[in-house]
């Protein structure tokens, strides 16, 4: 009687481990492929959708205190460009950079730091939020993007901003960093194109010359080395066609979560 | 075998959303320590990052292979924060809907009042006493006792369903920036978003020891027997034996 009990819980538990190992087998074949990948990034809708609503027309990230300041704000991504164009650019600390706003922009424009810092400036400390799971609180001062894309008169059919960047961080540099919000963080009040980081010029590891700011988002979406702004109607014909340089190696283009 | 002692002990709907949750839990835990292991540092407050005072450290993410979580621990299996991301956030809304059709079932059909709030007399000391002294030696209920859930694992299931749970939901939620901005108030209810991570990662732990006991008890308990009632919903009450 004894004898069988046991053998039934060594089958059992046998049994468990292998299935528990078909199951881990199972996930990584359904990982790799695709019509299962569309099924899993189907959350992603549900996601931005209910923190909309949740957000409302515009609810804000909060904002803190001074003593609230991480000692060290970290970089993450590329610290350094070096392609010879920024190389060219940092070496004359960025005299000869110009912002460029294109695509379906009525007046595209072409904005030398003087011009952004001579706009009214927002400044704000907010925490920063990686993928990875860290936080940092860092204080920003810049541009709202409102100001510069009502300065350049979006078209009606605009439905997002695409941010060009002078890093890359693929290796070649043809894979230059880009990212892209929608109109609602684009014109949202805390939307910046910072060119400070905790009252100083924007050190090179955290972007310089000028980097986005979007609060609402994971660190991934703050786009650091903008080079341009393009408006576009829709993201699908950008090089990976998933709206940014992570976006097209499988995170979220919603990262909200 | 004796089938008079054989007793309908769960409905189907216990059943099904019990299997699918055993499934969304799993996957949720797998790929959380997949997402865990890019930054296995866990810190108190609302900032936090790798020049900063760790709360708790596993492993060494800088040295080669030293991952906090092992493959077999994590999905997928191989190192990749977004795919493990997929994973967690579509099985996260998967128990959303699975949980939240197990409280309106189970609070309508009348599940929780009938089978899983103890009565005074059980939660009396003298009584979660002698429960867990005949715990401890591994004597389990038989006859009349044996058809309804004891008191300890009433309060087990209680804490996970209306404990452990939300507070999985609401520390993950207040990881989120954008969920920040609609509800700041999570932020000073937990201290912050690296307060969140951590409490999010230590509940998870307690989870994690719920299901190893469950596991246990099962198999102690007649893992064949248990497994039918989760199956067919069918349980066969041990006989009762005199001593």
């Amino acid at each position: 009687m004894t004898a069988r009990i046991l053998t039934r819980r060594q089958m059992l538990l046998r049994g468990s481990s292998v299935l528990g190992g078909l199951l881990l087998a199972g996930c990584d074949r359904l990982t790799s492929a695709p019509s299962f990948q569309r099924v899993l990034e189907s959350a992603e809708g549900l996601t931005y959708r209910s923190q909309r609503l949740l957000q409302g027309s515009g609810a804000l990230a909060r904002e803190f205190r001074e003593s609230d300041l991480s000692p060290v704000f970290r970089s993450n991504g590329t610290s350094f460009p070096d392609s010879d164009l920024y190389l060219r650019l940092l070496e004359n600390q960025f005299a000869d950079w110009r912002l460029s706003v294109g695509g379906l922009v009525a007046r595209p424009l072409s904005l030398p730091l003087t011009a952004l810092r001579a706009m009214p400036a927002r400044r704000q400390i907010t925490r920063h939020d990686c993928v990875e799971g860290w936080s940092a609180i860092g204080k920003w001062t810049g541009v709202p993007l409102s100001a510069v894309l009502k300065l350049a008169q979006v078209l009606p059919h605009a439905r997002y901003v695409v941010f060009h960047c002078a890093d890359s961080l693929g290796g070649s540099e043809a894979e230059t960093y880009y990212e892209s919000v929608d109109l609602l963080d684009a014109f949202h009040p805390q939307t910046l194109l910072a060119y400070e980081l905790n009252g100083k010029p924007l050190p090179v590891p955290n972007g310089a010359p000028l980097r986005l700011r979007v609060e609402r988002q994971l660190g991934y979406k703050q786009a650091k080395y903008i080079m341009g702004l393009e408006l576009v109607a829709a993201l699908g014909g950008i090089r990976g066609g998933k709206g940014g340089f992570w976006e097209d190696r499988g995170y979220e283009w919603y990262a909200g979560i | 075998m004796e089938r008079a002692n054989l007793i309908y002990r769960h409905t189907v709907v216990t059943r099904i959303l019990h299997w699918l949750n055993a499934l969304c839990v799993f996957l949720v835990l797998m790929s959380g320590l997949q997402i865990f292991n890019a930054h296995p540092r866990l810190y108190w407050g609302e900032y936090g990052a790798n020049t900063d005072t760790a709360f708790i450290q596993l492993g060494n993410q800088h040295a080669p292979g030293g991952k906090a979580f092992p493959p077999w621990a994590t999905v997928p299996s191989w190192q990749d924060l977004a795919g493990g991301r997929r994973w967690h956030f579509f099985f996260a809304w998967v128990l959303v809907f699975n949980s939240a059709l197990y409280l309106l079932v189970s609070f309508v059909n009348g599940h929780v009042r009938r089978d899983l709030v103890p009565s005074r007399a059980e939660i009396s000391p003298r009584h979660l006493a002698r429960e867990l002294w005949n715990h401890l030696r591994l004597k389990f209920p038989f006859g009349a006792a044996a058809r309804h859930y004891n008191s300890l694992q009433k309060l087990a299931y209680l804490g996970v369903i209306f404990g452990l749970a939300p507070m999985m939901l609401i520390t993950g939620l207040t990881m989120s920036p954008g969920i920040d901005a609609a509800a700041p108030w999570l932020l000073d209810l937990l201290g912050g978003r690296q307060s969140a991570r951590t409490l999010h990662f230590l509940t998870a732990m307690l989870i994690v020891l719920f299901i190893i006991v469950h596991l246990v008890m099962v198999v102690l308990a007649g893992p064949l027997n248990e497994l039918r009632s989760m199956v067919t919903g069918r349980f066969e009450v041990p006989p009762d034996r005199t001593e």
